[in-house]
This record gives structure tokens, C-alpha cells and sequence, in this order.
């Protein structure tokens, strides 16, 4: 394998690596900020313990997430030195400042809360929780900003053959960054609260402190209803935005191969790149149109057109993503999407009926439900990721010239396998402990849970 | 002053601040195995820096970014040229850290010894491999004309360097046992006081012979006389005052002390750089200096506008933490199993 393939192998699995354990700790932190919020309020022991509980998890959750992270901050210097030479003066800057505003808020802030049980005044207590469920949401916003310049590049100008900053505001507030703030960050709520619903139901199922867990339930099942629908049509709004944008990456997400007006979307197909078709298609009439543009007339551009127009605008070459990996990857998303409504509508049902500790089913169904999100975030980077080549940042540097000139295919390839393994090592050890935490429940007494070290 | 001297100096501060504060929790990690004398002991010595040490590590993340942002062209030569050693610290990072957060979540014993190696590996690793690295920026590295490291492991793995790295892990091993006497009570405090008692003459001696050797190997002191100038003078008087402070038992003093030394021997490292970055062994012109591996005048204007509103805060919440951790910890705040 070239350096560049592997670089890339790399930069794949240690960013889904990292983003299994982020959204997590986003939608987690804000979740256990809500349950300490009732304790607050209430007094209830039993909002204590369940804080706590979460707290636990959480932590663990948000060592992995640290850890990985840091493999992050520097793979770009490492592995792609070309690309950081070249958007350093831009992507630099969000970069930068997560760390200062995002990391140092959430790090020193858990700490505090964590250490802080009986320490702190009470309500010093419940900032420093919020402070880091702000922090970490913050720092997806900021990381955020930074790849929306990749896939919609604004506010630069060519200059001593990089891309230099012109335009800061227009930076900060890139459309393409605002959908896929939204997006993301509430696909992270959905994550979260799937797995406090998934945790809770377990407990009730197995009749283990059902009145305790009953509250937890009811406010992940809250707080998943009102995410998952939002995730849906935040995700069609990304969906309009991606073919102004990218009308490549949104004609690879549909397989569409040859311009279409009225456009239809399709529901299953055979890709076949190699010869530019798709066989056995099968297709809803008009509802790509009202996917992209909002109705049922508009024309959508297919691949063939737009490799045409990619060739006259940047020179001969191949310019369509791995279709059928980003035409699955979307699908499964909105289908998994389409699946966290129905499941939290049936749930909210199931709550006004009183019969949410009856249905051995549902519960059931929630703990496999819980770990589903994980799948769909990761599938929806993969089809912004991959969508977006053969491009590093869109129309501007591509993939193959952003890798480091100077590291060796054995260095990348060493340090590819010893990072993979080492995360598949760790992933074992956090899934163990996770399940150990969790399966006890909580203690009678609720100053019996330290979280010291 | 130009924005490319200002950022310089505020790298330059990240990374002191990181040396200075994750200074001494690569001490107490290194010094960990040695100090205590049970699981309980492991454990206190766990938890003094329990609260402290990821926003510690924050700083380097921090640095990282900002250089990035600031001087491209340093984070891209920099990370891609020290690619295995860097590997390495990342690894050690990463398992310290998980040391920290899994090991006293289980009490079988072997559970324990692992993380337990894991906390004092990933803690001596990266101290030994800022000091080489370090050494390596300061000597000059083989950078060709289009900016590109073009040396190879064993270049950065040259003895002098390798003697940079041991004088980095030893004297963050005396930091950290100057703040284990801070935070802890009884045996373990004295303990901590008789090991930076006897750490401090040796590490002086070599201390010294990496300084004095540093006239033939480095370009810090090019053009200096004998007399080096004000950062090396106060740094040898800090280092001094740090013993006078430990024999007195005075540790809080001692503790800021050499806490200064630190501060002052990095800013003879940076101040001896300036205006490179990163000095070419080929040919200086080939050298990385502030101007020609910066970012534009606007990135770095606006870079600098969010530094000044934005670092007194974070300083300030962060002081906020250390004081609000600053009991010692005894046996009795470890829980029994
Ligand atoms: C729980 C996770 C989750 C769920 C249920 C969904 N998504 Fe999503 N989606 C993400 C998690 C996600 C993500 C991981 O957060 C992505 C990757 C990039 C981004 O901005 O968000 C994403 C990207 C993403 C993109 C961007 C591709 C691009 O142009 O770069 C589109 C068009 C959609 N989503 C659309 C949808 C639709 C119509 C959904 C229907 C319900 C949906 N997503 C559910
Ligand atoms: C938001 C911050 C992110 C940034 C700045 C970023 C940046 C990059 C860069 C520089 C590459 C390497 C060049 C390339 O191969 O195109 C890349 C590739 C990739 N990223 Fe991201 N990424 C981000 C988030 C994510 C996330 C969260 C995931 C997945 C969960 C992800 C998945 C991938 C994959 C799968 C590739 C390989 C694509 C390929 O080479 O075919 N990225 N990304
Ligand atoms: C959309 C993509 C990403 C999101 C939403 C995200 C979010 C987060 C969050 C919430 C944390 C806090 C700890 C934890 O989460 O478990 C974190 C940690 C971290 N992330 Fe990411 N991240 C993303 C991609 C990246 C990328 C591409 C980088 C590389 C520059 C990065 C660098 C880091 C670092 C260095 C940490 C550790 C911070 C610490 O020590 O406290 N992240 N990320």
C-alpha cells in the first residue's frame, strides 16, 4: 500500500474511533447536567444517586474521548504536513481556539465536579456539570467550523500557494458549518439519550430499583423524542444545503448517475461505478426534488453531468467519491434516523398508557436501540467524509497532495496498526467497565458512589 | 512589536506553562511506584493530581493548536519530522491517562500492577521525549530547502539529545516530589521531602554538564561570552533557592522555586531560538524562523484579539481550581475497599 492510502486508513479509524466516544460525552454531560439540575431543585435522593450514576459512566465515556482526541490535534501535522501547511491560516484558528475556550472549560470543570461532591457550595456544584456539558458542546461547534471550511471553503484568497484568511466572519458563520452544527450536536442528544432510556430499561427490566430508573427513563425518553425528530429535519436541511454545495456528494448519496428533473429518490440500488449505472433500482418518484429543493419539480444534477463540468473546471481526472459506501452509508442513516421517531414515539405512548414498566419488549428493544446511534453517527461522517473526494478541501487541494512528503509507508503503516489495536484494546476494557458499573444500579446510600481515582 | 513576535512569545508561554504545570505530574507519575508503600499510598498519590492533570494536559493541546494557527509551517515540519518519537508520545499519553481513569476502578491486584506501569511508562516516556526533542530543535535539525525534515530516528535519537531527555525527566521527578510534599500528610510527605533532599545535587551536576556541553552542540549561546546572561544567571539562582527552601522544609516556596527554574531554563531554550523556530543543520537559510513559517497578519491580529480576552479567564478559573484542591490528602480520603 502507498503512504498516502494508509494515511488515510488512519485518519479513518482514529476519527470514528473518537467519534464513537464524543457524541456520547456531548449528549451524556447535558443529560447528567438535567438529572443534577432535579436533584437541585427537588432535594430528591433519588435524583442524587441517578447523577451520580451517570456520572460514573460518563466518565469513563469521556476518558476515551480525551485520549483519542489528542491523536487528533496532531495527525495533521503528522501524517498530512502538506494539508496543515496549506489551511493552517485558516483551519488553524478554530482549532486554537477550542482548546482555549472548549477544553480548558470542560477539563478543569469536570474535575471540579467530579472531586467537588460535599466540597463546593451547591450551586457552584451545579454550574461546574453545566460548564462542561457547555464545553463539550462547544468544542464540537468549534471542530465543526473547521471541517465546514473544508467541505465549503469562504472567506480565503490564494496566496503564497496556501489559502489565507480574507474574511473571518464569513469563517465563523459558513452556512455549511451551521447545518452541520445543528446536525451534529443534536444527533449527539439522540446518543445520549438512547443510552440513558437503554441503561434505565435494563434496570426496569430486570425489576432492579424500577421506581428510580423509571425517572431516568422518562426524562431520556423526553429528551430522545424531541432530538430525534429534530435530527430529521435538521438532516434535511443539510440535505438542501449539500446540493447547493456539493452537488457531487449528493448525487453519490442518491447513485445518480444522469440528471434528473422532477428528481426521484431511490430506496435501494446496485451501484456499479466501474460502468457509471445502477441496476435493480427501486425509486420513490418526485421526493428527491422535495429532499433537495422542497418541491416536486427541480431538477437535480446526476455524476455523469457533473464529472463533465468538474473537468472543465479543474482539469482532466476522476472526480466521483466511492459511490455505493456513501449511497449505503446515507441510507442506513436516515433509515436508523426514521427508526429513533418511531421508537421514541412508541415509548412516549407506552408512558401515557402507564405502561412503560410492563413491556418486557420494549425494554428489551431499548438496550439493543441504545448502541444503534453510535452506528448512525459514524455513518453520516462517513458520507460527508468520503463524499467529499477526492477532495481534501472542496475545489481547492486534493486528498493525495495534502499527505506529509517525508514519512515512510513502515512508519504509517507501524503506527496505523499499533494505534488500531491499542483502541480495540481499550474500546474492550471501557465496554467492561461500563457494563460493570452499570449493572449494580445504584447503592442505598447515595455517598457510598466516589468518583475519586 | 510584530504579531509574529508576540505569538512567538505566547508558544512560547504555552509551553513553559505545560513543562511547569504537567512538570510535576509526570514527576508524581514517575516517582509513584517508588514513593508509596501500599495500594492506599498509590492511591493518594493518584489523587493529588487527580483534579489537575488533564487541564494540565490541555495546555499542550492548546500549544499545538495555536502553533498550528500561528506558524503552519513549524507544526507541519515539526510533527511530520519527529513522526515516530511523537508516535510515541502519543502513546504514552494515551495510556497514562487511562491509567488515571481505570486503574483504582477494580481491585484485582494484576488490574492494578498494569496501570499501574502504564501510569509511570507514559509518564517518563514524554518527559524524556520533550527533553530530546528540545535538544533536537536547538542543535539544528537537517531541514531542506522546501522545509521538510529529511533526517531520519537515529539523528533524533543522537546522545546529546538523549542526555537533554534524562535532564527533562529528572528534574520533573524533584517537581513533582516538591508537590507531593505539598498535598500530602505524614510518612508519604516526609518521604516525598528526603527524595528531592537527595535528587537535587546529582540533578544539578548533570544539569550543569548538559548546560556546559550545550556551548559546543546548540545555538544557544552563540556569540555569548562566559557570562551567559540574565535567563541562565536567575535560573541557576532559582535552582539554588529551590535547595535552600527544601532544607528549611519550607515546600510551598521550594515548590514555586522550582517552578521558576523551569520557567526561566525554557526561556533560555526559547530566547536562544528566537527569531527561529526551528534552525536548519543543512543550510541556515533553509531555517524555519518566525516569518517565513507564519500564518498572515489577519489570522494572527485576530488570533491575538481572542488570546487577550480569553487566556486571564482561563487562568483565572484554573488558578480557581488549585485553590479550591488545595487540601492535602490523607489516608482517610481514600475509601476502603
Ligand atoms: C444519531 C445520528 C444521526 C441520525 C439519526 C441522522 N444523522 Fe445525518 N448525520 C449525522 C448523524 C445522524 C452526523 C454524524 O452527525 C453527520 C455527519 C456530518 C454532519 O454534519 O452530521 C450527518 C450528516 C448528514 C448529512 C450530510 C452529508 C454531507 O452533505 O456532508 C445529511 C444530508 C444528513 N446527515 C441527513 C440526515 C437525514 C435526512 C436524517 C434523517 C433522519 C439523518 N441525517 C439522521
Ligand atoms: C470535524 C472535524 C473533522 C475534520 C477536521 C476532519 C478532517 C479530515 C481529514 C483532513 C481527512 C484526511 C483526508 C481525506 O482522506 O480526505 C479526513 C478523512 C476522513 N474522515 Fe474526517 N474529519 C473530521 C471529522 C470526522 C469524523 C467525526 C469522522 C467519523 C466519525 C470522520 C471520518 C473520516 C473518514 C472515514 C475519512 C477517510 C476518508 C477517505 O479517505 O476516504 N471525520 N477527515
Ligand atoms: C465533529 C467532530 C468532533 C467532535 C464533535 C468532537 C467532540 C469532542 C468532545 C465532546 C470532546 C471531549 C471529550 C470527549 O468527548 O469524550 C473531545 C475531545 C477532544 N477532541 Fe474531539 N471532536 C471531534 C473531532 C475532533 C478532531 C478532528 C480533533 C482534532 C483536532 C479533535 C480533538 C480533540 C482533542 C484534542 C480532545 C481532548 C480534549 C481534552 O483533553 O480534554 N476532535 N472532542
Amino acid at each position: 500500500m502507498e503512504v498516502l492510502e494508509i494515511a488515510r486508513w488512519q485518519f479513518g479509524i482514529t476519527t470514528v474511533y473518537h467519534f464513537f466516544f464524543s457524541p456520547l460525552t456531548m449528549g451524556l454531560a447535558v443529560l447528567t447536567a438535567i438529572l443534577h439540575t432535579f436533584y437541585y431543585r427537588t432535594g430528591s435522593e433519588h435524583y442524587k444517586l441517578l447523577t451520580k450514576y451517570f456520572g460514573k459512566l460518563f466518565i469513563i465515556i469521556f476518558a476515551l474521548g480525551v485520549v483519542t482526541g489528542i491523536v487528533l490535534e496532531f495527525q495533521f501535522g503528522m501524517a498530512w504536513s502538506n494539508y496543515s501547511r496549506f489551511v493552517g491560516d485558516i483551519f488553524g484558528i478554530p482549532l486554537a481556539i477550542e482548546a482555549l475556550l472548549a477544553f480548558f472549560l470542560e477539563s478543569t470543570f469536570i474535575a471540579v465536579w467530579l472531586f467537588g461532591w460535599g466540597r463546593l457550595p451547591k450551586g457552584i456544584h451545579l454550574l461546574s456539570i453545566w460548564l462542561v456539558a457547555i464545553g463539550s458542546n462547544l468544542s464540537a461547534l468549534w471542530i465543526i467550523i473547521a471541517n465546514a471550511w473544508m467541505q465549503v471553503p469562504v472567506g480565503y484568497v490564494l496566496n503564497n500557494g496556501r489559502a489565507e484568511l480574507s474574511d473571518f466572519v464569513a469563517v465563523m458563520l459558513n452556512e455549511q458549518m451551521l447545518v452541520m452544527a445543528q446536525h451534529t450536536i443534536i444527533a449527539a442528544f439522540v446518543t445520549g439519550g438512547l443510552f440513558m432510556l437503554g441503561i434505565s430499561s435494563w434496570h426496569i427490566m430486570r425489576k432492579n430499583q424500577v421506581e428510580i430508573f423509571g425517572k431516568s427513563a422518562r426524562i431520556a425518553l423526553v429528551f430522545t423524542a424531541v432530538s430525534a425528530l429534530l435530527v430529521a429535519t435538521t438532516g434535511h436541511k443539510h440535505a438542501q444545503h449539500t446540493v447547493k454545495h456539493q452537488p457531487m456528494k449528493m448525487a453519490a448519496m442518491e447513485g445518480l448517475w444522469e440528471s434528473e428533473q422532477p428528481a426521484s429518490f431511490s430506496l435501494f440500488a446496485i451501484i456499479d461505478q466501474e460502468n457509471r449505472t445502477t441496476r435493480r433500482e427501486f425509486k420513490l418518484p418526485y421526493m428527491l426534488s422535495v429532499l433537495a429543493y422542497n418541491n416536486l419539480t427541480t431538477e437535480v444534477k446526476g455524476m455523469n453531468d457533473l464529472q463533465k463540468e468538474y473537468e472543465e473546471a479543474y482539469g482532466p481526472g476522476d472526480y466521483l467519491p466511492p459511490v455505493a459506501v456513501v449511497y449505503w452509508s446515507f441510507r442506513l442513516m436516515v433509515g436508523l434516523g426514521m427508526l429513533f421517531i418511531i421508537f421514541a414515539i412508541i415509548g412516549l405512548i407506552q408512558w401515557w398508557r402507564d405502561k412503560l414498566e410492563d413491556s418486557r419488549l420494549y425494554l428489551r428493544l431499548a438496550t439493543i436501540v441504545m448502541f444503534l446511534p453510535l452506528l448512525a453517527n459514524s455513518l453520516g461522517w462517513i458520507v460527508a467524509e468520503m463524499g467529499r473526494q477526492p477532495w481534501v478541501v472542496y475545489g481547492l487541494m486534493l486528498t493525495r497532495d495534502g499527505v506529509s512528503p517525508n514519512v515512510s509507508a513502515g512508519s504509517m503503516l507501524l503506527t496505523t496498526i499499533v494505534f488500531t489495536l491499542i483502541y480495540g484494546l481499550l474500546a474492550a476494557v471501557a465496554v467492561y467497565l461500563v457494563h460493570r458499573f452499570a449493572k449494580p444500579g445504584v447503592p442505598e446510600d447515595a455517598d457510598k458512589m466516589v468518583h475519586a481515582y | 512589536m510584530d504579531f509574529q513576535v508576540i505569538w512567538f512569545i505566547l508558544i512560547a508561554i504555552l509551553f513553559i506553562g505545560y513543562f511547569i504545570l504537567e512538570g510535576f505530574d509526570f514527576g508524581v507519575g514517575i516517582l509513584m511506584p517508588f514513593i508509596s508503600k501500599d495500594d492506599t499510598d498509590r492511591r493518594i498519590v493518584i489523587n493529588t493530581i487527580g483534579p489537575f492533570w488533564d487541564a494540565n494536559e490541555v495546555w499542550l493541546i492548546t500549544a499545538g493548536g495555536a502553533m498550528f494557527a500561528a506558524f503552519p509551517h513549524w507544526y507541519a515540519t515539526l510533527f511530520s519530522g519527529f513522526y515516530i518519537p511523537l508516535f510515541l508520545m502519543l502513546l504514552a499519553l494515551i495510556l497514562r491517562a487511562v491509567g488515571f481513569e481505570f486503574r483504582s476502578k477494580m481491585p484485582q491486584k494484576w488490574w492494578r500492577k498494569t496501570f499501574d506501569q502504564f501510569i509511570f511508562w507514559g509518564s517518563l516516556i514524554p518527559a524524556l521525549l520533550w527533553g530530546v526533542a528540545f535538544t533536537n530543535i536547538v542543535q539544528g535539525v537537517p531541514i531542506g530547502s522546501d522545509m521538510n525534515f529529511t533526517g531520519n530516528l537515529l539523528q533524533i535519537l543522537n546522545p546529546y539529545a538523549l542526555l537533554g531527555g534524562l535532564v527533562v525527566v529528572l528534574i520533573f521527578t524533584l517537581h513533582g516530589a516538591l508537590f507531593l510534599s505539598l498535598r500530602t500528610t505524614d510518612d508519604l510527605k516526609e518521604r516525598a521531602e528526603k527524595i528531592a533532599r537527595m535528587l537535587w545535587i546529582p540533578i544539578g551536576v548533570i544539569t550543569a554538564a548538559f548546560a556546559i556541553m550545550g556551548y559546543w552542540n546548540t545555538v544557544l549561546f552563540e556569540g555569548l561570552g562566559l557570562v551567559p546572561g540574565s535567563f541562565p544567571t536567575l535560573a541557576i539562582l532559582s535552582f539554588i533557592t529551590c535547595f535552600v527552601f527544601i532544607k528549611l522544609k519550607m515546600q510551598g516556596y521550594a515548590f514555586a522555586a522550582m517552578a521558576a527554574t523551569i520557567l526561566l531554563g525554557a526561556s533560555v531554550v526559547f530566547y536562544g531560538l528566537f527569531p527561529n523556530v526551528m534552525p536548519s543543520s543543512l543550510n541556515p537559510e533553509y531555517s524555519l524562523t518566525i516569518y517565513n513559517a507564519s500564518s498572515s497578519e489577519l489570522t494572527l491580529k485576530i488570533m491575538s484579539i481572542v488570546a487577550l480576552f480569553f487566556v486571564p479567564i482561563v487562568l483565572a478559573y484554573q488558578g480557581w481550581s488549585y485553590y479550591v484542591f488545595s487540601k492535602r490528602i490523607s489516608r482517610d480520603a481514600i475509601p476502603r475497599e
